[in-house]
């Protein structure tokens, strides 16, 4: 495994690899090297010898830090500072079995948010610049530290999501938000999906930006608002949401409530088996139809954030029929299914990425010539 | 004679004028305009220093149509530029003599409105205020909100990323936008996104916002509509010190409560916009209007914190709107600044970005560029999230006074870059910032950004001489 420690390094072993033609698989903290269709035999090419938080202003919402820097490093240099990343990054060490410590950089190229990501936006949205070396070892950055931005085209979103396939991340810089004053959930229990994905439609749709909409179903269900902000706007939008509605359960606070959004961001409800696990953004209003039809062909489990617009789903085996049937089961609403937890054989076996309409997938193709002609960065790994 | 040169024109394209658009009248029959009375009317954008009269001007009135015009564009060889409301400040979509001017002004349709999932999905040459018009009864808007508004394009600020004073909490028009409907330079139509979050695969979408028509013609837009909030007020808070402003904002911004807006005016700005719109401003070093939204308890909760924050600073004036009234006589002033400049000068309006931090550096360095250069300027600007608005002041009917200025703006947005800005927050680099973009990005930063038009535009014929400095694209323009 390579581990430069400086950018120039890093880019002058691209550099060779390119002209060598030999793939590199491209990790930051190892945590998430299960995503993606398993890697042909590479050589291991590791950001973690780039670490540390090069600027942080607070004042300026303003963090940037090397792309191998460790969340926990991060988030504690931010939480000393009572400040957070707003998108909520999914920590995959428990559904996918991975140890090691979550990175940055793996964070962008991953471009993954959790449950507050609806109100705020995506790791993408907060994504500032970046910099990055190219599959020809050419270093290059876009957009820099701060918010607003139109210098030139957007080459930092298009790294996002890109799982390193664009060029490896050496530094991100990242709009940060202050931590809410106060947050507390309201949990209506015992609702159907259809009941309890109303519920959460008829919430958003009001002013009281809701941080949080999830629906977990089980013998008892629950329907899970959670609201955010300074204390008394908490306590004025907890008044007139639990007006919305009849069955109000419990409210939820303090260590409950953390772990409850937690366990809704890490999947923790599909945790400890080894059973496929697919995510799927849908438009919200048919998410439950979506479901129920899975839930009938398949023997699929699901759970619902963002409203219904985000169904985790988990299925007895995933093979490309299967995969065929998840996606034609969204197609007519828009929206796609990422196969994210998966053996290798299973992972070899179908498309984990929705394949795309064939002139999108050309533009990809041609992005990715663009950006690493000997295709050496995480070769196929998003293959469709 | 002003600074920015253009291409000269390809004369085989303008030798075949007639065959172009005879292809496009069968193409497109009755939206093509040629008379050459009639194209001066799109001889320029919002910059208006800077005029050519197009080739030609297509307006279709369908999608297909848009499809169909691009594709006798792309067969015959010919360059386009796409245009919106034509308002860019940036010269964004100014004609050069051998190009066709692809216009969404007649792709004017609401297409979809959809609540329960809060989108909205338009064609692009629809306004952005008609866009929260179509939903504002049922208490939603869209929440971009450049100052031209009323009359600016989707098209154009998705073209551009469009802003807004109201940014500071809603963020951009990528922010905003969740799917297109684009026309490749080929004629073949590509959908991008939709109702539904994030994009599988590559982030095309991100890429395309932004772009300035260098890769498509954007002719269908899915963006997110929000709820109204139930209210909204602003605080007046002035300062003798443009440091002590700066600090002001920065602890605002750290304390928790997100401000919709954070507007900043300086002393020269105060005293103009005073003399026009007779807002009551103090006449003061700095002055800050900050907005928060809510319910009537929640705006008196997050004003309490802000007022506090801003009067431990010793602030020369700080006032609350006690009404309707009063909040938009605080509003007033800013909202005339352009307008009261315009009154008295000429003005050339920037938009570069500043770190936070930056800002009272920025200032003081501006004030001495002033003078350097003896030209006056005033500044107003967004100062939540570091967007500067520099108005310099000068006289188009003194020769030369265009100049100075352009050299003037052109110093002040190396400035920007130098403290770790950039040239342009929210009104594209168009002509006016091209070549300038060298000051910000090494020769391998352009190439990356240039690699991604290679593909979209393998002919490099959409909204030619535009972003991308004339010297550095010399080889792929042709």
């Amino acid at each position: 495994m390579d581990m430069p420690k400086t950018e120039a390094q890093l880019a002058a072993l691209i550099k060779q690899a390119h002209a060598d033609k030999t793939p590199l698989r491209i990790r930051g903290g190892g945590t998430r090297t299960d995503l993606g269709r398993p890697a042909q035999p590479a050589d291991v090419l590791s950001t973690q010898g780039l670490s540390g938080i090069t600027l942080y202003d607070p004042g300026a919402l303003t963090m940037i830090a090397q792309a191998g820097t460790s969340m926990a490093e991060i988030e504690t240099a931010l939480a000393a500072e009572n400040q957070m990343l707003a998108f909520e990054p999914i920590d995959y060490r428990g559904l996918l079995g991975s140890t090691g410590e979550p990175s940055i950089g793996g964070t962008v190229a991953t471009n993954i948010s959790g449950p507050r990501r609806m109100l705020v936006g995506a790791c993408r949205d907060f994504v500032m610049g970046v910099r990055f070396v190219t599959g020809e070892g050419d270093i290059v950055k876009s957009g820099g530290r701060v918010m607003k931005n139109v210098t030139g085209l957007d080459l930092s979103k298009l790294q996002c999501g890109a799982y390193g396939g664009l060029g490896v991340l050496t530094e991100v810089s990242m709009k940060v938000m202050p931590k809410p004053q106060a947050a507390m959930t309201l949990v209506f229990e015992g609702f159907t999906v259809e009941q309890g994905l109303a519920l959460l439609r008829k919430a958003l749709g009001t002013p009281f930006e809701l941080a949080g909409a999830a629906f977990l179903p089980g013998a008892t269900s629950r329907t899970c608002l959670r609201i955010e902000g300074l204390k008394t706007q908490v306590d004025y939008r907890t008044k007139n949401l639990t007006a919305l509605s009849s069955g109000l359960s419990k409210i939820v606070t303090g260590g409950e409530h953390d772990a409850l959004w937690k366990s809704i961001r890490d999947v923790v409800p599909f945790h400890g088996s080894n059973k496929p696990v697919w995510r799927l953004s849908v438009k919200p209003s048919a998410a439950a139809d979506i479901a129920a039809a899975l839930e009938t062909a398949l023997g699929a489990e699901a759970f619902f954030d963002w409203g219904g617009g985000l169904i985790w789903l988990q299925t007895p085996d995933a093979t490309a029929e299967i995969a065929q049937q998840i996606r034609a089961e969204i197609a007519p609403h828009g929206g796609y299914a990422t196969l994210i937890r998966g053996s290798v054989q299973q992972r070899a076996a179908l498309d984990v990425f929705q394949p795309q309409a064939p002139r999108l997938a050309k533009i990809s193709q041609q992005l990715r010539d663009q950006f690493d002609p000997a295709g050496v960065l995480n070769p196929s790994l998003m293959a469709a | 004679m002003s600074t920015i040169a253009m291409p000269v024109p390809d004369s085989d394209t303008l030798g075949r004028r007639d065959e172009i658009i005879d292809a496009l009248e069968a193409a497109v029959p009755g939206a093509v305009i040629s008379d050459p009375v009639e194209t001066r009317a799109y001889e320029c954008d919002a910059l208006t220093a800077y005029r050519c009269p197009p080739l030609a001007v297509v307006l279709p009135c369908k999608t297909e149509e848009v499809a169909a015009a691009m594709k006798v564009c792309f067969d015959l060889g010919v360059r386009v530029v796409p245009r919106g409301a034509g308002t860019s400040l940036a010269g964004g979509s100014l004609p050069t003599a051998d190009s066709i001017i692809l216009g969404t002004a007649r792709l004017t349709d609401v297409l979809e409105i959809d609540y329960d999932n809060r989108f909205i999905r338009v064609q692009t040459g629809v306004t952005n205020l008609s866009v929260t018009g179509a939903v504002e009864d049922d208490g939603f808007f869209y929440a971009p909100d450049p100052s031209s508004q009323l009359a600016c394009a989707i098209a154009g600020n998705i073209a551009m990323n469009s802003g807004g004073a109201h940014c500071l909490k809603y963020g951009v028009t990528t922010n905003n936008l969740i799917g297109v409907k684009i026309v490749m330079t080929d004629g073949e139509i590509v959908e991008v996104g939709g109702p539904h979050l994030d994009a599988s695969g590559l982030d095309i979408l991100g890429i395309i916002c932004g772009s300035e028509g260098q890769l498509g013609i954007v002719i269908e837009a899915t963006l997110k509509i929000l709820p109204k909030p139930e209210g909204a007020r602003p605080v007046l808070i002035g300062y003798d010190d443009a440091e002590v402003a700066g600090q002001c904002v920065a602890n605002i911004i750290k304390s928790g409560v997100l401000p919709v807006a954070i507007e900043y005016m300086d002393r020269p700005c105060i005293r103009v916009v005073e003399n026009f719109a007779k807002a009551g401003y103090p006449d003061c070093e700095a002055l800050l209007i900050v907005e928060v939204e809510g319910s009537e308890a929640e705006i008196a909760d997050q004003l309490t914190i802000i007022k506090d924050i801003a009067a431990a600073l010793n602030p020369v004036e700080l006032r609350e709107a006690q009404s309707a009234d009063e909040s938009a006589a605080i509003w007033k002033g800013r909202k005339s600044a352009f307008g009261a400049m315009g009154q008295i000068n000429d003005y050339m309006c920037l938009d570069g970005t500043v770190p936070l931090s930056e800002l009272p550096f920025t200032l003081k360095r501006i004030g001495e560029l002033s003078k350097e250069h003896e030209m006056d300027v005033a500044n107003v600007f967004h100062a939540g999230d570091g967007n500067m608005h520099p108005l310099i002041l000068f006289d188009a009917n003194q020769p030369g006074d265009l100049e100075r200025a352009e050299a003037f703006g052109a110093d002040i947005l190396k400035l920007c870059v130098q403290v770790g800005g950039c040239l342009t927050g929210e009104h594209g680099v168009g002509i006016e910032k091209r070549d300038l973009m060298t000051d910000q990005y090494s020769a391998e930063d352009l190439e990356a950004q240039m690699r991604v038009k290679d593909v979209f535009d393998p002919q490099w014929l959409l909204n030619p001489a535009k972003v991308f400095p004339l010297q550095v694209s010399a080889a792929r323009r042709g």
